[in-house]
């Protein structure tokens, strides 16, 4: 009994997350300027519209610039810091990480506007290099999390059989610790992109002027007869997020299940 | 031999290559963290005449920031709506999270990537999509008029603080869903049967082993939720309207419109001390709580 009545309100739930999400896709093939019902009829007619938008093109690419160096930099520092607070014993290690997990805490307006102000200090033009030395504020701690998991379940025996098998440091990082550690490497990368991509404020303040695909957004939310295009377009972007995180848990079970294999034999 | 010596050394050289490990990550960090917050307050202690920016360190941005009634009104309308998203979002969630720990048997991950997949979709459509559901000519109204159910659109639905609270209520869902059902996840089964062994019915049994055990994931699901949406711009400003304007559209206003930068420095460093202060209370007094119904 009390476990249907759950049930029921985990499916209401579950309808409560998904209905605004499915709306953008239903009024993207919606015949209509206007976003309400009845619907009008079916029309591909808005996503033709995106392909010839040649200023939103410029704001995907420049987004796709941002995530792809925010998510190699944020990965690449955080891989090294996580090499470095599971492998040695360091002093102040609880300082310094709650000094690299502070972006977490602090409002992405006030990063915002205090990036505006190093910028500004140092005399440097508003850029996307900006956007990415932002980003990477709030990615770095978030490839931390990912990849100090993935160290601390690994078996520094490998390490020490592959030294005392004769491969030096380097060789033994690139034959044993980098092998082991590409999944979490994978979904680092693949979560600070994705949040790099999605985000808006820290951009507004610091893309001056080439925008990023959520401030173009931002600017076309104003203009009522251009939002079934940003519907098909966030249609597009979900469909295109949903695959993605499918093949990172694809991915991340393949490194779970390619381990566990390992350790059998 | 001299073992001893040579470990101490090792461990000595270990530290210097884990420190050196560290270095470019909080290198970057110093530059696009430290120095800007440092920034942050030197411009917070500058007084502005017309566009220019004096010399001279004034406290008189912290006094006008303190003393209008109207960033008063914005601070704690700001944490109330914080305060009401978080608890809705964790009332919400709890149950939902209880489900999948407890009675789900097989399929518990699918079930979490399902609930986790909404939030893939880009953050401001999300947002706006609450405004295309709740607006004037929106999807509630358009099928309320169409139902015959009202004659005229309802105004009440949009540009409200509810809206605003529904609108992050749904946003955040996946940060209160997440901390609590790992937290539930974690309890040690024998100790539920152990209650009922004891003669503890299903409700007795939830209060004072399931709820007392699960507080640290819903605390950590509560500061997770209520810090970040204190200073959300998006959402105030798409749904908000006049009454449901937050810190962040206040901030923004001096950094873009009116261009009063010491001014929007002071208004953030306050906003997020006053932010800090307050959730470090909620901390204290949670825990202290949780203590107390154990």
């Amino acid at each position: 009994m009390k476990r249907h009545g759950l049930l029921a309100y985990a499916l209401f739930y579950l309808a409560f997350l998904y209905v605004p999400g499915l709306l953008l896709p239903l009024f993207s093939f919606n015949d209509s300027q206007f976003i309400a019902f009845p619907l009008s009829g079916f029309t591909t007619r808005w996503y033709a519209g995106l392909a010839a938008d040649g200023a939103m093109q410029q704001a995907l690419a420049n987004s796709l610039k941002v995530a792809t160096a925010t998510a190699l930099l944020s990965t690449l520092l955080g891989l090294t810091a996580a090499r470095a607070v599971t492998r040695y014993r360091l002093r102040a290690k609880g300082a310094i990480l709650g000094f690299i997990a502070l972006p977490l805490f602090i409002p992405d307006i006030v990063l915002g506007i205090a990036l505006l102000l190093l910028l500004a200090a140092l005399a440097l033009p508003l850029s996307l290099a900006g956007v990415v030395l932002g980003h990477m504020l709030v990615c770095i701690p978030l490839s931390m999390t990912v990849l100090i998991a993935r160290f601390e379940g690994f078996d520094r025996n490998l390490e020490e059989a592959s030294a005392d098998l004769g491969e030096n440091g380097w060789m033994t990082f690139w034959r044993v610790t980098f092998p082991l550690m590409l999944p979490g490497i994978l979904s680092s990368l693949l979560l600070t992109f994705i949040t790099s991509f999605d985000e808006f404020l820290v951009a507004y303040f610091l893309s001056g002027g080439s925008a990023t695909l959520p401030v173009y957004i931002w600017g076309q939310l104003r203009f009522p007869e251009r939002l079934p295009m940003v519907l098909a377009l966030g249609a597009i972007i979900l469909t295109v997020s949903v695959g993605l995180v499918a093949l990172a848990e694809v991915l991340r079970n393949s490194g779970v299940k390619a381990d566990k294999r390992r350790v059998g034999a | 031999m001299t073992g001893r010596k040579a470990t101490g050394r090792k461990a000595q050289d270990d530290r210097t290559a884990g420190y050196a490990l560290l270095t470019p990550t909080l290198v970057v960090l110093a530059l696009a963290l430290a120095a800007p917050m440092l920034l942050l307050l030197v411009y917070s202690l500058k007084s502005q005449t017309g566009i220019t920016i004096g010399g001279d360190l004034t406290w008189t941005q912290y006094q006008a920031v303190l003393g209008r009634a109207s960033y008063r009104t914005l601070f704690w309308r700001s944490l109330a709506i914080s305060g009401a998203v978080t608890l809705v979002t964790l009332l919400l969630a709890y149950p939902m999270a209880y489900f999948v720990a407890f009675h789900v048997k097989r399929a518990k991950f699918l079930w979490l990537i399902a609930l986790t997949i909404p939030f893939w979709t880009s953050y401001l459509l999300r947002v706006f999509s609450w405004k295309v559901i709740l607006g004037f000519n929106g999807v509630i109204n358009s099928a309320l008029m169409r139902l015959g159910l009202v004659d005229a659109p309802l105004e009440f639905l949009l540009y409200n603080p509810f809206a605003v609270v529904l609108t992050l209520a749904h946003a955040w869902a996946a940060f209160a869903i997440l901390p609590i059902y790992v937290s539930l996840e974690k309890i040690d089964r024998s100790l539920l049967e152990a209650a009922t062994d004891l003669g503890d019915g299903p409700w007795r049994r939830f209060r004072r082993i399931t709820l007392p055990l699960s507080m640290p994931g819903v605390i950590g699901a509560a500061v997770l939720i209520f810090v970040p949406t204190t200073g959300d711009y998006v959402t105030p400003e798409l749904v908000g309207g006049p009454k449901g304007a937050m810190l962040a559209n206040a901030i923004e206003a001096q950094f873009n419109s009116v261009g009063n930068w010491p001014m929007g420095a002071a208004l953030a460093l306050v906003s997020m001390t006053g932010v800090a202060l307050v959730t470090a209370a909620f901390v204290l007094a949670a825990r202290a709580a949780t203590r107390a119904i154990r």
